[in-house]
This record gives structure tokens, sequence and C-alpha cells, in this order.
């Protein structure tokens, strides 16, 4: 049995197809990974060894008989622990789901499977997604593969550690501001946001529902855009799925040869120029990545979005808003953890009160406030207004620009504790949050490392559906680094 | 069309009268859920129709059920409501037989806006919307009372979670419980007639709320209203509304004010009792649902829905007036369903006033299935030409309905055949001179007297005759003998 590298999706996907190893010794090798490393990362709070193994000698099966199998067949993968997976705990790292297992499989799980991918387990990630340091999850925080004193991002900080490690090659994150680009660039991978509306949310516990994407980690452009393929498409259990048919990611950026012709706009506000708190050393790197983009033939200007500087106070008052109502539904009354005594209503609040931790408190009470009569218009109303007002911002801009550019994060991994106040922990997602208010793809490139040596990533920001452009500026990018 | 005058209330003191507005829920006749692919039927087995979707169980998402809005289409096209875009909304409070802990509904934007509704009485009530929205699961509360607060533990079945409803909201347009039943009547014929609901009120797919409250006579002002919950009959309804109006007429005798309010009609006491407590007065929060898109019926679909409208209630009530029916026959004989048998028997030549007094008086809902227009017409003419009373009609219909056999084979197995007068003239002077006493007292008598001794006379002529004489032709013959 020759040894799996899984650095990466192509090559473990083509070393099963060839015949080089079977699809269960891949998984076997990855188990055996996370049992080996994880104790020290915690990526994982549920690992599916059982069913995994099964799946395996289901894709050997098939191709033992010579039936064709998917283009992900023999890929151990890691889903993120607020997808729901059939047979598998899913627990949104809250205490509050603690034990559930879903009685059906997210789309993107079903497409998974489809694939003939072999999910091994559920990653680690804030509670119900609410944080960007995992430090949140009630399953405690995942440490940053590079630096085990440093936070690996979040929320899907989980499923950037367990590829950063090199436990799989691949994972499935989410991203309502910033997710799994944000995880990906504190843990130098790559981080794909599709655009809203373009991959399913059926199955994706909802956080903020108008801002919720599954988004792919892994270690290459290439790859992250195959695993993007496989999800991608109209769902009719999803109502805000959207038609149309979707290019393949994959053959843009395999036939991108340079970037002539394509016009780049590099955002002036999260350039470093703009707003404060962007460390010198990451707009050094994004300065750097600037350049190979223009070397690669693109066009680049700086633009303005003033606009920009009041998406984060837009975005924590809507993403609240959406939350506090979609969380109502866990009461203790028909699954997961249950206050004991009272009557309903007093077993209801003792539940939520034990069943929540502070982060998601917190944003509960924001939205609730938030939408309350009396405050509905000055705050939920407005921020509505506001978002309008950067939808048509941001349709103007691609009318003009192909892509737009900025860091992904103003800063490098931090270590963890350090942003106890949780506004400073709210301003980490400035560069993120626009393409999730405006629904737009996004992706997360490493480039080289800023301050304590720790990853930076660059991103990118395309139109509805730009997900081929913005990967072959992100490709342009990943081969200077190799360079 | 009427629009609602000041009214006083037989009910209430002099000088008061009601201001009554409707909302009415109406379980839709879908195949399936609102938003779920599970079974949307009535009477199953606890917790047996039920999906991850309508559950709410954490990652699933609403898909709008088509069928749902062309029946509310429907009855927005009934109702001659503005149809438009709609935007869904989520109404949101805790309660365990409601699996999202919101409610997915209609709020600023419904789809059904402004429209009306005629009453059979000529009255036209006001509509001000009439939305949708998904149904919660049913709480059995196991404890003294019924009621959730003391209860020892609660069974909730979500069978009925998500199940498509209309909110039909009234405009507070109505004067009197009276008409209150009447709109209530009106509306559940609409809904049936359109096939979007099967309104049956005793299965709880259609219910009623009511917003009552007084006012001076002849006021304009809206006074505090209160919601009466838990009306589960017409006649609850006009009970309870009668109930309430008293109550708040009685507090502002006593210089006191009604609170706005829900309150609940205790059927057994015959009283509305105050609902949730004021300290707990909800604020729903309602914003749009971002799961679902907004909703736009195109013109074109409104379109292919109108043209396949059948006949409304009101519109059959007019023909059969058309023919000559008093508003209220062409009510009773609308509600049967023995309209469009009417139409038919009368388009085949039989005189309308006595189709129309057999099926208000002689046939009942549902027989029109047992009856066809010829048969029914061969009867009413044999019946116009004097070959049958009124009476052997009656009795030959109610065998027609037994059997496939013509009103002519019935009425000969009975012997019903025409008496010719100097026939039934003779027999009405032997009677006349078997009982000389009653003859007499006829002759001298008062009207009264002379009312009572003439079903005497019938009775005894009947008997002889074994029920074939005609008795209008039998009371000719005694008024001129008397007069003579």
């Amino acid at each position: 049995m020759s040894e799996v590298n899984f650095a990466s999706v192509i090559e473990t996907t083509a070393a099963v197809a060839k015949g080089d190893v079977s699809a269960t010794e891949a998984t076997q090798q990855a188990l055996k990974k996370i049992e080996q490393d994880d104790a020290k990362i915690n990526a994982f709070n549920t690992v599916a060894s059982d069913s995994a193994l099964a799946q395996a000698a289901a894709v050997d099966e098939k191709i033992a008989s010579g039936q064709p199998v998917g283009p992900l067949a023999g890929l151990p993968i890691a889903v993120k622990d607020v997808i729901c997976t059939e047979g598998i705990e899913t627990t949104c790292s809250s205490n509050i789901l603690r034990g559930w297992v879903p009685p059906y499989d997210a789309t993107v799980v079903e497409k998974l499977k489809a694939a003939d991918a072999i999910i091994v387990g559920k990653t680690n990630c804030d509670e119900f997604a609410m944080g960007s340091s995992n430090e949140s999850s009630a399953f405690g925080p995942v440490l940053n593969p590079r630096d085990l004193s440093r936070v690996p991002g979040g929320s899907s900080g989980g499923a950037a550690a367990a590829v950063a490690s090199g436990m799989v090659a691949a994972s499935l994150g989410t991203d309502t501001g910033g997710s799994v680009r944000q995880p990906a660039s504190f843990c130098g991978v790559v981080g794909l946001k599709p655009t809203y509306g373009g991959v399913s949310r059926y199955g994706l516990i909802a956080y903020a529902s108008s801002f919720d994407t599954v988004g792919v980690i892994g270690n290459s452009v290439a790859d992250a855009a195959l695993l993007h393929d496989t999800l991608a498409g109209q769902d009719v259990r999803d109502s805000t799925s959207l038609p149309g048919a979707r290019e393949s990611v994959s053959d843009a950026v395999e036939a991108s040869q340079d970037l002539k012709g394509l016009k780049v706009g590099v955002i002036k506000e999260l350039n470093g120029s703009g707003l404060a708190g962007f460390e010198p050393e990451v707009v050094d790197r994004f300065r750097a990545s600037v350049d190979t983009v223009v070397a690669a033939g693109a066009d680049v200007e700086e633009i303005s979005i003033p606009a920009i500087e009041a998406t984060l106070g837009a975005y924590y008052m809507l993403v609240p808003s959406e939350a506090s109502s979609n969380l109502a539904r866990f009461d203790g009354v028909r699954y997961g953890h249950r206050a004991s005594g009272g009557n309903t209503a007093e077993m209801m609040r003792a539940t939520r009160t034990e069943g929540f931790g502070a982060e998601v408190q917190r944003r509960i009470m924001l939205g609730t406030y938030a939408l309350s009569a009396g405050y509905y218009d000055a705050y939920y109303a407005k921020a509505s207004r506001l978002r309008a007002k950067l939808i048509a911002d941001f349709a103007a801009i691609y009318s003009e620009y192909d892509v737009l550019m900025c860091p992904t994060s103003p800063c490098v991994a931090f270590e963890l504790g350090a942003k106890e106040d949780p506004l400073s922990m709210y301003l980490v997602d400035i560069a993120t949050i626009p393409a999730n208010l405006v629904g737009a793809p996004a992706i997360s490139v490493p480039f080289g490392t800023g301050a304590a040596d720790m990853p930076v990533g660059i991103q990118m920001i395309g139109p509805k559906f730009g997900e081929g452009t913005i990967c072959r500026v992100a490709k342009a990018i990943e081969e200077a680094k190799n360079d | 069309m009427t629009k609602p005058v000041s009214e006083q209330s037989e009910h209430l003191p002099q000088g008061w009268e009601m201001v009554i507005g409707l909302e009415v829920h109406a379980e839709l006749a879908t195949e399936s859920k609102m938003f779920s692919p599970a079974k949307n039927e009535f009477g199953a087995a606890p917790n047996t129709n039920v999906h991850p979707v309508c559950l709410g169980l954490p990652g699933t998402l609403p898909v709008v059920n088509r069928k749902a809005v062309e029946y509310s289409i429907r009855i927005g096209l009934a109702l001659g409501c503005e149809i438009g875009r709609c935007v869904w909304s989520r109404k949101n409070y805790f309660y365990p037989d409601m699996p999202k802990d919101y409610q997915i509904s209609q709020y600023d934007l419904p789809l059904n806006g402004e429209g009306e509704l005629e009453l059979p009485s000529g009255l036209t009530i006001g509509i001000e919307r009439a939305h949708m929205e998904e149904d919660t699961g049913k709480s059995t509360h196991v404890g003294e009372s019924g009621r959730i607060h003391d209860a020892g533990y609660s069974l909730v079945d979500y069978n009925r979670s998500g199940v498509p409803l209309i909110e039909i909201v009234s405009k507070p347009d109505l004067r009197s419980p009276a008409q209150a039943k009447e709109y209530v009547e009106e509306l559940r014929s609409v809904l049936v007639a359109v096939g979007a609901s099967d309104g049956k009120m005793e299965e709880g797919s259609m219910r009623v709320d009511a917003n009552v409250s007084v006012r001076p006579l002849g006021s304009d002002e809206l006074r505090t209203r209160c919601e009466i919950k838990n009306v589960n009959s017409l006649r609850s309804l006009t009970r309870a509304i009668e109930y309430e109006a008293k109550r708040h007429v009685d507090l502002y005798d006593a210089e006191e004010r009604p609170v706005q309010e829900t309150r609940h009609w205790d059927e057994e006491a015959g009283r509305t009792r105050p609902g949730r407590s004021k300290e707990n007065a909800e604020d729903y929060r309602y914003f749009p649902d971002p799961d679902l898109v907004p909703l736009e019926p195109s013109a074109e679909w409104i379109e292919e829905i109108r043209a396949s409208l059948p006949a409304l209630p009101k519109q059959r009530r007019e023909s059969l007036m058309a023919l000559g029916a008093s508003a209220l026959s062409a009510g009773v004989i609308t509600q049967r369903d023995l309209d469009t048998l009417a139409l038919e028997t009368v388009e085949l030549g039989a005189d309308a006033a006595k189709v129309l007094k057999h099926c208000e008086n002689n046939l009942a809902d549902e027989q029109a299935s047992q009856l066809d227009a010829p048969r029914f017409a061969a009867l009413v003419k044999m019946e116009s030409a004097g070959e049958l009373t009124a009476t052997q009609a009656k009795t030959v219909l109610a065998e027609m309905l037994e059997s496939d056999k013509s009103p002519a084979d019935i009425a000969a197995e009975h012997g019903f055949e025409a008496m010719d007068t100097s026939e039934l003239e003779g027999l009405v002077s032997k009677v006349i001179e078997e009982s000389p006493g009653e003859w007499q007292r006829f002759c001298e008598g008062d009207a009264s007297v002379r009312g009572k001794l003439q079903g005497f006379f019938v009775g005894q002529i009947m008997k002889a005759t074994q029920g074939k004489a005609d008795g209008k032709a039998i009371n000719k013959i005694l008024a001129e003998k008397a007069s003579s």
C-alpha cells in the first residue's frame, strides 16, 4: 500500500482511480492521521470511522466491479459540524445540540456522496458559526497547526486546520461573514466562498440565512475549484438557490494562461491606506500580490468604495437579527439539550440559558433587540437599506471591473485569548463581510507570511457567478508564490 | 350592493351598536403541506404526516407549495381582491407546537389585498386582506385546566404543523351576530365553491376569531376592540359576540373601558375570559423570511386561474332570482347545490315557481345527483296540467329519488289520477250532508272557526279520496257552497 500524501485532492483521487491506493486504504490513512494529530489540534468534533470505512468499501466495490465512479472517488473529506449528515452527530459545536443525529443529509453532503467522496468526520467551529477564532466552540478551541499558541481563525477553524495539518486534503466550511476565507488565510490554505445561491443551503443549519454559504477549503486553487464544481447547482429544496447554467470553475482555472484583458480593482479602504487596523506585514504581502497580478497581465487600478466603512455596523445588525429567529427552534422541546423542571416556558428559558454559550446569547439578544417594535426601523430596516446601497454600488463597480482585491484579513492569526473584547473580534471581519452583504463569490489564497511568520491570505471578490475569474487571479498569485 | 349602516342592536340597550370584524382561518385542501412534502390530511395517527421540513429540523428550508398559492388566488379572485407581489414574513414567538418557534406568514405585503363579499341579504362586507401562512401543530395539555401553564405534561401532534392556511380578515363592517353568522356561511360557500377548502368548522379546517367593540348608535368611531378566540361553531360565534358586546356596554355604563386584549370563549360558562396577560404582550418581531423569495404571480397565471373559476354562490343565487326566487329561497337552494338542477329543469319548460318550491321544500342537500332534469320536468309538467295535486307531486318526487321510474309510472302505481270537478263536488256535498252541525258552524262562524272547520272538511274529503283530491279545489268548492 502506497502512502497517500493528502496535500492534493487531484492527486489523491488520481491515485485511487489508478489503483495505486484503494479508497479503504486512503480512508484508513486519513483516520490514522486524525487519531495521531487531532489530540493536539482539536479540529474534529466527531470522527465517523465506521461509516467512512463502509462508504470506502462501497467505492472499492464499485471500482472492482468496473462501475463508473464519481470525480471525488476515495477522497477522505471533512465536513464542518453545522452541515447535516445522516446518521452522524451534528452539533454546531454547541451544548444545545450535542448528541443530535440528523435523519437526513444536506444537499452538499448528498453531492459529496454522489461524487464518491468519503466523509471522515465533522469539524469543530465557533458555536453556530458565530466567531472569528474558533474560541466560542463548546468543544474547546481549535489550535492553529502552524503555531499551537494561535487560533486557526473562524468560524470554520477545524475545517481549515484539518487541511493545513494534512489530516485531510479537503473540507467543507461555511461562510457567513468570512468563515471560510479568514481561517483559510490564518492557516495558509485556500478557501472559496461561492456566490450566494450558487450552492444549496439545504441541510446547512442556518446562522444568518441571507448570508450563509457553503464553501470549500483545500491546498490549491485547482482543488478548491474542483470541490466547488461538485457542490454547485440549483436545488429545488432551497428557494434561494439560483437557476442558470454554471461554468466549470475547474475548466476556467485550467485554461487560464495569463490575466491579460482582466480589469482588477484594488479596494482603497481595505489596502492599508484607507481604514486603520491593517498590519504592515499584511499590507506588504498584499502589495506584492498586486505586483504579481500586474505581472500576469491584468490591468490594476485602485478604487474607493466609501460605503465599506459602514458595512460592519450593517452586518452586525442584520446577521444577529436573522440568527435570533433561526436559533429560536432550539427550545428543548423536540431535540437536543432539555433543562429539567418548571413549566414549558420555564423549561425553554432554562434550556436556552444552559445550552447556548455567551457569544451566541449575545448575538441572539442583539438581533432580538434590533427586530423589536419601536427599534426595527432604526436598526434592521436601516441596515437593510445600507445593504441595498452596497449591492447597487458593487453592481456599478462590476460593470467596470472584473475582480476586486484586498487582503483577506487585516491581521495574521492571533494568539488564543488575544481578543477578549467582542468588538475587537468583530473588526477582524472588516475585509470579508462585504462579499457576504452583496452575495458575491470570493476566494482567499495564501501568499507568504507576515508577523510571527504566520500566513497571509489575499482575497479576490467577483461578480455573481464570477468564481472562474476570481480563481484565475488566485491561481496567478498561487503560481507566483511557488516560483 | 348595500354597505352596512348604523343599526340599533337588539341585544344591547337603546343607543348602542356593535362593530364586528372577523378573521377567518381556512385550511387549504392541498395534497401536501405549505412548505413541506408531508401529507396534508385530517385524522391520521399523531405525528405520522411529518417530514424534516414541517418538523423544523435544523438545516431544513421551506419551499412554497404552488397549489396552495393557486387556491389562495382563487379565493382572492372570488373576493375581488387586488392580487400582487407578496413577501413572506416570520412571526416570531415561542410555543411548543410551533416547531421553528416562528410562523411563516405574510405581513405588510399579503397576496390578496382589499376586496369584498356580498351576502345573500344584500349587504356588502369589506375584506381587508387574505394572506397565506402555515398552521401550527396541535398541543394537548394534560392537567387540571387543560391550559399550558399548569399542565402536568403536554403532548404535541405535528400532523397539522405546516398545513397551508389562508387568513381572511374582514373590515369592521358587521353590525350584529346574525350578520357575522351570515358572513361566515357565505364565505364558507365561496371557499367550497372555488375548491380551495372543505370549510369544515367541526374538523377545525375553518376557524373564526371575532374582533368586537361597541359604540354609540350612529357614531363612526372605532373603540377599543377585543379579539375573541376559541369559537368553534356558528352558535358559539353568535353567543360570544353577544356576550362580549354586552360586556363592553356594561363597562362603559360603569364608566370603565375595555382593554385591548385577546379573550377566550368558554362555551360551557357562556362567557369570554382574558387570554394572555398584558405583561406578556407579544412583540412578534416580523421581518421578511430570508429563506424565501418574494412571490410574484404572473398576470397570465392569474388570468388562467380566473378563467377556471366556477360560478360563485352570489352568481348562482342571482340566476335563481331571475326565475323569480326570493333572495332567501335562492340562498337555500344554492346552499343545497340544487340550483343547477332547478335551472336545467326550467330550461326544459317546467314551471319555475313549482320547480323552486320543490327545491326549497321537498329536496335536501346533495339530492340533485338522484334526480335529472328531464324526469323532474316531467313531474312538474304533470302537476301544472292538473294531473297531480301538490301533495301527490310531493309523494311522487320522494319516490323518484329512490328509483329510476318515471313520474307517470309512480303516479299510476298509486292510482293518482286527476279527479274531475263534478266528481269532487259530489263528494263535498256528501261530506256536508254527513256533518250538518259542522257545516252550519262553518257557514256562520268567524274567520278562525271557519279556518278550523275548513281543515276538518278537507281532511274528511282527502280520507274519502285517499288523498287524490286537490286541496285548493276543495277549498274553492267549500267557499262557493257556503256563499250560495
